[in-house]
């Protein structure tokens, strides 16, 4: 099962342009329309992208997960590498969520870090968790049985995050204040268009991230074969 | 033969060979006994009862860690494995076997362990227990299952407690919740939707553990 590369519709040369044409936006956006919050006041602005590289971050986890079903359901040869490319760019947006958050609870409540914040005590698990994960997958050696555990334990991570945000949230009371609620975003206007461009602008560079590193891996790949043969 | 006789027979296989061998259990028992002694020196004198609470579920954990490391040892040593995945057998009965006689295990070691931390520490009411009960389910089916895959790779003993702590994260809090809180409730109903959810993964992906 040699991993090939699979036919992308979109270049990656077009992705890296886009990339960069909306974080340019984004960062316009939120430092320059979106007004001041009337609590926080400048320092609210990190939010923009401390939720956003949360969402994409789950996002990422969810792809991993996604391709790892693909690899042990149809055994699918390049689902292997794609899905540990997505764990990969997942980690590197959750350690970013981890220092974001720690900035805005420094600057919110005068702490780096708060147990009694949700999304940040739930992204220290995960951080924890995946970084197991690169823990199994290079303590085997590469094959199918490397793919199957790597598979299997991609899936125990999409289980784990509602079953640990769950287990956070009965274990304390919370002051994390919350933004989206029942009734829909609290937030109207130039908020909700910043904060919707940022969210795009950061899935888009993800996406372009996981290209380029996906890749760089197909190449190593495809030297190793080249230097055997 | 069925489903539940192979279970039995794996299980039976597993407990007889601590019978005749006892490796795991004095080990475990003498650990726990001896992680409640560190603990009470560990714990400035007078501190509330609540911290001695969460430490029985640290105990608990490691204690399961040590016996979890061992569940695999004989099937690595003697290539067992190999024939029993050669076995016409569901993959899965070898999990759900294991993990019988790993909760055999530690029920036995906490049969001794729950009254010892009585002594030493405070009583135990009922909701501690079922949380015990319900926890070692989870610790069971979700610590075998990453005991089969840690075995199976160069780091061995190294790589089980990396794997496993993050996933006990939520048993600990359920069963903390149980000793502490008021109304335990709604921690057992935590601590046994985890059981479900992650008996069933383990249940339905062990056979690619085993399997290439």
């Amino acid at each position: 099962m040699k991993p090939v590369s699979r036919p992308h519709r979109v270049p990656l040369p077009a992705l890296a342009v886009a990339s960069l044409a909306l974080v340019t936006l984004a960062l316009a956006l939120v430092f320059f329309v979106a007004p001041n919050d009337a609590n926080q006041g400048f320092s609210q602005r990190i939010f923009y992208f401390h939720v956003s590289i949360a969402f994409t971050a789950y996002a990422c986890f969810a792809a991993g997960a996604w391709k790892a079903l693909l690899h042990l359901w149809k055994r699918d040869p390049r689902a292997d590498l794609e899905s540990y490319v997505a764990v990969h760019q997942g980690v590197i947006f959750g350690v970013l969520v981890l220092l974001t958050g720690s900035i805005w609870a420094k600057i919110s409540w005068g702490h780096w870090w708060l147990w009694s914040e949700d999304q940040l005590v739930l992204f220290l698990v995960l951080f924890l968790f995946y970084a197991a994960y690169f823990m199994l997958r290079y303590s085997v050696d590469p094959g199918p049985q490397r793919a199957n555990f790597s598979a299997v334990y991609a899936l125990f991570g999409v289980v784990l995050i509602p079953v640990s945000f769950l287990a956070i949230r009965i274990a304390k009371s919370f002051i994390h204040p919350i933004v989206f609620t029942r009734h829909g975003p609290n937030f109207g206007g130039w908020i909700l268009v910043a904060y919707c461009v940022s969210q795009a602008a950061l899935l888009v560079l993800a996406y372009t991230l996981y290209r380029v590193e996906l890749t760089g891996k197909l190449l190593d790949v495809r030297l190793r074969e080249l230097r055997l043969a | 033969m069925n489903y539940a006789a192979d279970v039995r027979a794996l299980a039976r296989k597993d407990l007889l060979l601590e019978l005749r061998a006892r490796d795991t259990l004095p080990a475990m028992l003498l650990f726990v006994v001896a992680t409640f002694v560190v603990f009470h020196f560990a714990l400035p004198a007078h501190s509330s009862q609540l911290a001695a609470s969460g430490l029985l579920w640290v105990a608990i954990v490691f204690t399961a860690l040590l016996g979890l490391g061992r569940a695999f040892v004989p099937e690595r040593e003697q290539r067992v494995l190999d024939g029993l995945v050669l076995a016409p057998c569901d993959r899965s009965a070898i999990w759900l076997a294991k993990g019988i006689a790993t909760f055999a295990f530690l029920g036995a070691a906490e049969i001794v362990a729950l009254p010892v931390f009585a002594l030493f520490f405070h009583g135990i009411d009922a909701a501690t227990v079922g949380g015990v009960v319900l926890a070692d389910i989870g610790i069971c089916a979700v610590g075998t299952f990453l005991g089969a895959m840690a075995v199976a790779t160069r780091a061995r003993d190294l790589l089980l407690p990396l794997l496993f702590l993050p996933l006990a994260i939520p048993i600990v809090v359920g069963g903390v919740g149980a000793s502490v809180a008021g109304s335990p409730g709604r921690y057992l109903a935590f601590l046994a939707l985890y059981d479900a959810l992650f008996a069933l993964l383990c249940w339905a992906t062990f056979e690619y553990v085993v399997t290439e």
